[in-house]
Formats: C-alpha cells, sequence, structure tokens
C-alpha cells in the first residue's frame, strides 16, 4: 500500500516535470521563425501536455472504457463542430 | 434470500458513477469553451496578419508564469487525493490550501495583464483578437474561480472529518474540475500567446 503510494507520488512529479519542460519548450519555440510549422508544433505540445494531464493527474490511465468513451466522444464531437463551421465560412 | 446484485447502495459503484456524471459535465465544458475555439478558429483562418500583428501585444513572460502556476496547482491537487486515499485528510488539506492559493496568484497575474491592456487600449472592442482573448481569458478566469470555491469546500469538508480512504468523492471529483480547467489553459497559452 504505502509502497504503491510511493510510486504514484513519484509518477506525479515526473509528469510534472514533463509539463514543464514542454512549456518551456513550447515558449521558446514561438521565439523561431518555423512559418506555418510553429502553430502545427505548439498544437502537438499542447496535445502531448493535455494527454499527460488527462492520463495520469485525470486517471483516465486507470479508468474503464464508459469513461474514455465520455471523455473522448465530446472531442471528437468539437473537432466535428470546428472542422464543419470551417467548411461553411471558407466555401461562402 | 439476497437481492440480485443491482449495484445500487454499493460505495464502489457509487463512486464509478459519481465520477462518470462528472465526466458527463466536463463533456458540456468542452462543448461551452469549444463555441470560443471554434470561433477561434475561423477568425485565425480569415485574418492571419491580425492575429498575428495582435498576439505580440500580449505579455507572454506573464502568461508563461502563469502557465506554470497552473501546472503547479494540478499538481498539488493529485498530490491532495492521493493523500486523502491513505487517509490523510490533514494533507489533503494542506494541498488544496496550497492549490487555491495558486489559483488566487493565477487570478492576480491575470488582473495585473489585464491592466496592463486596458493601459495600452486594449479592450475587448478593440478588434476581433482581443475580443476573442478577453472572452476566452474571461471565461477561463470565471472557471479558476469557481475552482477556488469548490476546492475551499472540499477542505472544509474535510476538516469536519466528513472525507476518509473509504468515502473521498468529493475530493476526487473537485479534482478532476481543477484538472480540466487546466487543460483549458494549456491550449489558451499557445493559442493565444504564443501563435496568434
Amino acid at each position: 500500500m504505502s509502497r504503491e503510494s510511493t510510486a504514484a507520488r513519484r509518477t506525479y512529479f515526473i509528469v510534472y516535470a514533463a509539463l514543464i519542460v514542454l512549456t518551456v519548450v513550447t515558449v521558446l519555440v514561438s521565439y523561431v521563425n518555423l512559418g506555418l510549422l510553429n502553430v502545427v508544433v505548439a498544437l502537438l505540445i499542447a496535445s502531448v501536455k493535455a494527454s499527460l494531464v488527462a492520463l495520469f493527474f485525470m486517471h483516465l490511465k486507470s479508468e474503464d472504457r464508459l469513461v474514455w468513451g465520455f471523455a473522448l466522444v465530446p472531442i471528437a464531437f468539437l473537432a466535428l463542430i470546428i472542422l464543419g463551421t470551417l467548411v461553411d465560412t471558407m466555401l461562402r | 434470500m439476497s437481492a440480485p446484485p443491482s449495484g445500487h447502495g454499493d460505495p464502489r459503484v457509487a463512486f464509478e458513477t459519481a465520477k462518470l456524471g462528472l465526466w458527463t459535465f466536463l463533456a458540456t465544458e468542452v462543448l461551452l469553451f469549444g463555441a470560443l475555439f471554434t470561433a477561434y478558429t475561423v477568425f485565425r483562418v480569415k485574418y492571419p496578419a491580425l492575429f498575428q500583428s495582435e498576439h505580440l501585444k500580449l505579455n507572454r513572460v506573464l502568461g508563461t508564469l502563469n502557465t506554470v502556476v497552473l501546472i503547479t496547482s494540478s499538481l498539488t491537487v493529485a498530490l491532495g487525493v492521493e493523500a486523502i486515499r491513505r487517509g490523510k485528510a490533514r494533507l489533503l488539506e494542506k494541498y488544496y490550501g496550497v492549490t487555491v492559493l495558486l489559483g488566487a496568484v493565477f487570478l492576480c497575474v491575470k488582473y495585473i495583464e489585464w491592466t496592463e491592456e486596458f493601459h495600452h487600449g486594449l479592450y475587448p472592442g478593440t478588434n476581433i483578437f482581443f475580443s476573442l482573448y478577453f472572452m476566452m481569458t474571461g471565461l477561463h478566469g470565471i472557471h479558476v474561480l469557481l475552482g477556488m470555491g469548490v476546492l475551499s469546500y472540499v477542505i472544509v469538508l474535510s476538516r469536519r472529518g466528513r472525507l476518509s480512504e473509504a468515502w473521498y468523492t468529493p475530493a476526487e471529483l473537485s479534482g478532476l474540475y481543477w484538472h480540466f480547467v487546466d487543460l483549458v489553459w494549456i491550449y489558451l497559452l499557445p493559442l493565444l500567446y504564443l501563435i496568434g
């Protein structure tokens, strides 16, 4: 039990360190002009950070399929909404 | 005579159900912020030059500082939940107390940023970039404020001896909510401050 909780705490600190490092990286990259690639890199790093928070801090890693469904379906809907709106406004 | 296993009254099932309820709430939150993210995307595609020039007027250093503050507060919440899982109520209260404090720091920094922007004549009505900036950070700020209230309430519950390793549902749920608020900011930093 106590060994398990020590492992859990260690995981949290590792995830925390990764989040901080990724934040520093994304800010530093923003000072370099990569053109359109800046957007791609920034969103990619943000998504990795978001995944870390969801998987470890929100314990999604140890949740069952039902919770995964509740977490992912709204994101799929959001993607659909953004895509649909974009298609509409760009082709108008 | 034993009743068929319906799951009602089983504390384990009750805990899973409560978590599912909160994830459902978070789904509605995704769509609430989603409307603004959609508007952002549409106008970002329509006026790339405006977003490029306007986003440089934001304070990138304070934005980054606030990101570190929020990520740290996510860690303290995670550690708080982990503490109450071991029945350590006092430790939970400490971690959640630090989290509320970090939330306050976040809002203070945000206040400084907004004040700075008002001084430079940048208002929600200045242009579409600043409309989105103030709406998105404002809505997020309200969430931080509400989160601070909920976490404070959990601290009060814990002080009254209501939470234990056998039942810590409020701590778990408020923690999930706080992490979500952190998640939103993780996207706001690059979209508003870094790539505009």
